[in-house]
């Protein structure tokens, strides 16, 4: 009744085929009861169609994070959000809202900027997922971190390493960008502190060095 | 006797200069570990039942299914049968199970059954005949008090004067006195006359909790040339920390409590949670390395905070993570008091101020709340004030940045511009006119509302208010002025010389992101003569010296001050055993560029590692403690003043407020770094531009429930609001003499006022209440024109 190894024998499944959004998932946890095996997906019929269901027990995932592999048994439900932060101690990425208001948990997933809070981890399987850690190379910080240190863009911090990563996708994006593209590209971020002044002024650092 | 006192100008390298902050590389990199981040093997995680009500009794538990389900190592009722609940989102069971999805389908299973009672949400205008006069004094007002930092001498004259309910026990004299109650204050309570008759009667809503009089403002109205009337208000706004509440806790043995927690007040935790744990406050270990935003509403341990340490108890010791999710950190995890008015000033012709008199009222929740200082900054001589405290169920407010000042600033400020507006003023004439009304701090603000005018090019842009044709796009300036205190705190630093050179710092204090760690750094730098990078700091855990709570802009003079201290006295200590390698007495040394040499003579000189090598074998530890708050503050100081000045842009078919520019001037004495300083004054403009245009904490009346506990329906400010922003921090002479002194605070202040009288000089008529919302706009519009 059960597939064991669908998923190892699929690696390259998209993950959008269970076709079930987080939303859905917070809908269906509320109804299960835990299982707390680790079983691979079954297949049912849903209208008229073979859907693949995945939980709601633990279910092996297999992730791309930051160039390296990285294995954990997650239930369907748990995000990209948490499975960085609790499962892999990838904990730059920071949970405020939890649902896709605030940025603070902003990563790249093939080099796009998503708010991890809002996928969940079974869908960001076979991935390139970029977190803020891997910015920093061999102890040197990249030109936006540098940007944001001179420019005093960060008080408390826990909105700059989201902010750090939506400010590098927007300037890989907009190399030269002006008041009006960063005013539209950064409003996805938020900050409590008030740093903006400081995040405007090393995007403005960074972009006339680029040129 | 050492000489402490600050170098002089000439004699500065680092301090007042722009020195980055030291921990933003840890912080870019998404290396800076919060308590929300800190993963301690084994751990649990803590999720909490709240109540959906905003008053109600719990009537019966039953948790069952829940402690059989697998996964799940302790469930804790936090509020059981019996417990009355007053405001919705209130705590009634926790547990912990091994991941947070298996902790949340346990908090599902649990059945709790409540009685709903009425609650009263609203914050509106007390109705007439509602409002309880003074009688005895229940505990809870005592409490209340205490709470709102009544002064002593007030508190010991309305005890007097209306005497008590009931008579308090020693425990509950004790509370108070934990609570700050002074030996008069208790002394009072234990002699005042007891009236439980009075006591027995239910306690309105609406409380009168202030009525004052000063001069004869009857009189002065009367002889007034002009008297303007206005309502105003502020709502009830949250923190809204983006690093929510909360903290992991974990029994090292079975009387040893370990906790990461989110705090402000590191080294005053364990005293609030030695009590409740009934262990000593000593087995208690806080650790914090970084804070993500507290803005007042953190010094305590919090009710989750004391359940999370018992429920990790019930689950053997074993670490638990209990962090508020976010619909809980906007709903009962801060809030700051709403305050509205009726105010009624009055001037002479040339605009002279006479006569104030306000009726206000605002809500902090159960516990009421006090009265904002009002009028604010300006002591108008005949003045008449009364409060109503509304006692309601939207959740406890907490310290915001601030406390009352934001308020006292809209309520104070915008009724003083419509009044120069009815003049025919521009406001700074007019408050130009008044400053002698500012004492002590005239000369502060009158140098500050010239700068603040130039850089605002107010000249060019303020306008008399005149009629605006619909359609159009209108532009006005406002201003506002502020003052706060932020003498430093009780502080103790641990400064370390080794033989080898190198130097450790140790203090029990926290850096909230306002520069805390890069301040320390600058001073001890500064005077021992090495450079920053060559001092390990250590902050944030009670196994260091005790260093006061960071509110109220308290932190800065009090670090600054202990580590100066602790540096010159090792430093003294150094050149002790340095004179006699050099010949000379140590009073002739001074430490320079990382050598120690004599003063007038640098070709005799050691290294700086040469010279601690004198030591011995043994490192040199001095602990630099601050003066008691009963001696005159020596390197700290009290009292600033500041002027802002905001321009907007009002749409008025839509009614979007937009500020174009804003401009901060404010003194601070002493700027240790001139680059973390401007940022608080950058942030708080920001921070004000989002209370001013857009935050409310909205309550359903209905229900009781906060209708916007999110993130996206509770909206801060972001990026594209943000206009040009100017600071000018009062530096030099007159200023930098008078000592470090706070400035988290000041600057959040003003915003408020000065974007409300913007927007009225930009539509010639006054949105009476934050935030500037397009509807209260349009109202405010279509109002005038049905004038
Ligand atoms: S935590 Fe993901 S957007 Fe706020
Ligand atoms: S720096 Fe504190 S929230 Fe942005």
């Amino acid at each position: 009744m059960r597939d064991e190894d669908e998923n190892q024998k699929n690696p390259n499944d998209s993950p959008e085929s269970p076709g079930v959004s987080r939303r859905d998932f917070l809908k269906i946890s509320g109804i299960s009861v835990a299982v707390p095996l680790v079983a691979g997906p079954r297949v049912i019929k849903a209208a008229g169609q073979e859907v693949r269901v995945y939980g709601p027990g633990k279910v092996p995932m297999e992730f791309a994070i930051n160039g390296k592999n990285y294995k954990a048994n997650l239930e369907p439900r748990v995000t990209l959000l948490d499975a960085l932060r609790d499962e892999f101690e990838l904990t730059g990425a920071k949970r405020v809202c939890d649902r896709a208001e605030c940025g603070a948990c902003t990563v790249l997933v093939d080099n796009k900027p998503v708010y991890a809070c809002a996928m969940l981890a079974i869908e960001a399987q076979h991935k390139a997922i970029t977190t803020v850690e891997s910015l920093t190379r061999d102890g040197k910080l990249h030109p936006i971190q540098q940007a944001f240190v001179d420019n005093d863009a960060s008080q408390c911090g826990f909105c700059t390493p989201g902010f750090v990563v939506a400010c590098k996708a927007f300037l890989d994006k907009h190399p030269h960008p002006t008041p009006e593209d960063i005013r539209r590209g950064l409003s996805g971020n938020l900050c409590r502190c008030g740093t903006y002044a400081g995040i405007r002024k090393a995007i403005a650092q960074v972009a006339q060095k680029g040129a | 006797m050492p000489d402490y006192a600050w170098p002089d100008a000439q004699h500065r390298t680092l301090i007042g200069t722009r020195v980055s902050r030291v921990d933003s590389p840890v912080k870019v990199a998404g290396q800076a570990k919060y308590t929300y981040d800190v993963h301690r093997p084994g751990m649990l995680y803590g999720k909490v039942l709240r109540c959906p009500y905003a008053h109600a009794k719990v009537v019966s538990i039953d948790t069952s299914a829940a402690e059989k389900m697998p996964g799940v190592k302790a469930v804790h009722i936090v509020q059981g049968p019996g417990t009355t609940i007053h405001w919705a989102g209130d705590e009634v069971v926790a547990v912990a199970a091994v991941d947070e999805p298996t902790a949340e389908d346990a908090i599902r299973l649990i059945k709790v059954e409540y009685q709903q009672l009425q609650h009263l949400v609203s914050d509106t205008e007390p109705p007439k005949g509602g409002v309880q006069e003074e009688g005895p004094l229940s505990m809870d007002a005592i409490d209340d008090m205490l709470d709102n930092q009544v002064p002593a001498g007030q508190m010991v004259s309305e005890i007097h004067q209306y005497g008590i309910g009931e008579k308090p026990d020693e425990a509950r004299l004790n509370d108070f006195k934990e609570s700050g109650a002074s030996d008069a204050v208790l002394d009072a309570l234990r002699k005042a006359a007891i009236h439980p008759e009075a006591a027995s009667k239910l306690p309105s809503s609406y409380q009168k909790a202030a009525a004052q009089t000063a001069g004869d403002p009857e009189k002065a109205f009367a002889e007034a040339d002009v008297v303007s009337e206005g309502l105003y208000g502020v709502p009830v706004i949250t923190h809204c920390c983006l690093e929510s509440h909360g903290s992991i806790s974990e029994w090292t043995d079975p009387d040893h409590l370990f906790t990461h927690i989110s705090t402000q007040n590191v080294s005053g935790i364990p005293g609030q949670m030695a009590e409740p744990l009934k262990i000593p406050a000593t087995n208690i270990r806080v650790h914090q390395d970084h804070i993500g935003g507290g803005f007042g509403s953190k010094f305590s341990p919090d009710r989750w905070g004391i359940f999370t340490a018992e429920i990790s108890k019930k689950a053997g010791g074993k670490p638990v993570r209990i962090m508020l999710e976010r619909d809980a950190e906007l709903e009962v995890a801060g809030a700051r008091p709403s305050a509205y008015a009726r105010v009624k000033v009055g001037a002479r012709k040339d605009g002279t101020l006479v006569a104030w008199q306000s009726n206000s009222w605002g809500t902090g929740g159960p516990g009421g709340g006090g009265m904002p200082p009002i009028p604010y900054v300006f002591s108008i001589p005949n003045q008449r004030q009364e409060h109503i405290a509304i006692r309601n169920n939207i959740g406890p407010a907490r310290a915001w940045r601030a406390p009352n000042h934001p308020q006292a600033a809209v309520l104070t400020m915008c009724a003083l511009d419509d009044l120069a507006a009815k003049l025919n003023m521009d406001p700074v004439e007019f408050f130009g006119k008044n400053l002698t009304l500012t004492k002590p701090r005239e000369n502060t603000y009158r140098e500050e509302l010239a700068i603040a005018s130039e850089l605002m090019d107010w000249k060019q842009k303020w306008h008399p208010r005149r009629q605006i044709a619909s359609g159009d796009l209108a532009r006005g300036v406002g201003l506002s002025f502020h003052t706060w205190g932020g003498r430093g705190h009780a502080s103790d630093c641990d400064l370390t010389i080794h033989p080898d050179g190198s130097v450790d710092i140790k203090l029990g204090t926290q850096d909230l992101g306002t520069g805390t760690r890069t301040c320390i750094l600058i001073v001890a730098s500064e005077t021992l003569g090495i450079p920053m990078d060559a001092i390990q700091l250590q902050i944030g855990d009670t196994t260091y010296p005790p260093s006061g709570g960071s509110g109220g802009s308290t932190t800065i003079g009090g670090v600054s001050s202990s580590t100066r201290r602790a540096a010159t006295d090792a430093r003294d200590a150094l050149f002790a055993k340095v004179a006699p390698a050099l010949n000379t007495q140590p009073d002739q040394l001074e430490c320079v560029s990382g050598k120690v040499s004599v003063k007038g003579d640098s070709s005799r000189s050691l290294s700086w590692k040469e010279a601690c090598s004198k030591l011995g074998v043994m490192p040199l530890t001095v602990r630099g403690k601050n003066p008691d708050k009963s001696k005159p503050p020596d390197l700290t100081n009290s009292g600033v003043g500041g002027v802002q000045m905001a321009e907007v842009e009002v749409d008025t078919d839509t009614g979007v407020v937009k500020v174009k520019k804003m401009v901060a001037v404010q003194d601070c004495g002493l700027v240790i770094d001139l680059k973390t300083a401007e940022s608080q004054c950058y942030g708080a403009m920001i921070m004000g531009i989002s209370y001013s245009l857009y935050e409310e904490k909205v309550m359903d009346p209905s229900t009781g429930r906060m209708l916007n506990a999110d993130m996206g329906f509770y909206r801060l400010a972001g990026l594209s609001d943000i206009p040009e922003l100017v600071v000018h921090m009062m530096t030099g002479k007159g200023y930098d003499e008078r000592g470090v002194i706070g400035l988290g605070e000041p600057p959040v202040i003003s915003p408020g006022a000065a974007i409300s009288n913007a927007v009225a000089n930009a539509i010639g008529v006054r949105v009476p209440f934050l935030p500037l919302t397009p509807d209260r706009v349009l109202a405010a519009l279509e109002q005038k024109a049905g004038a």
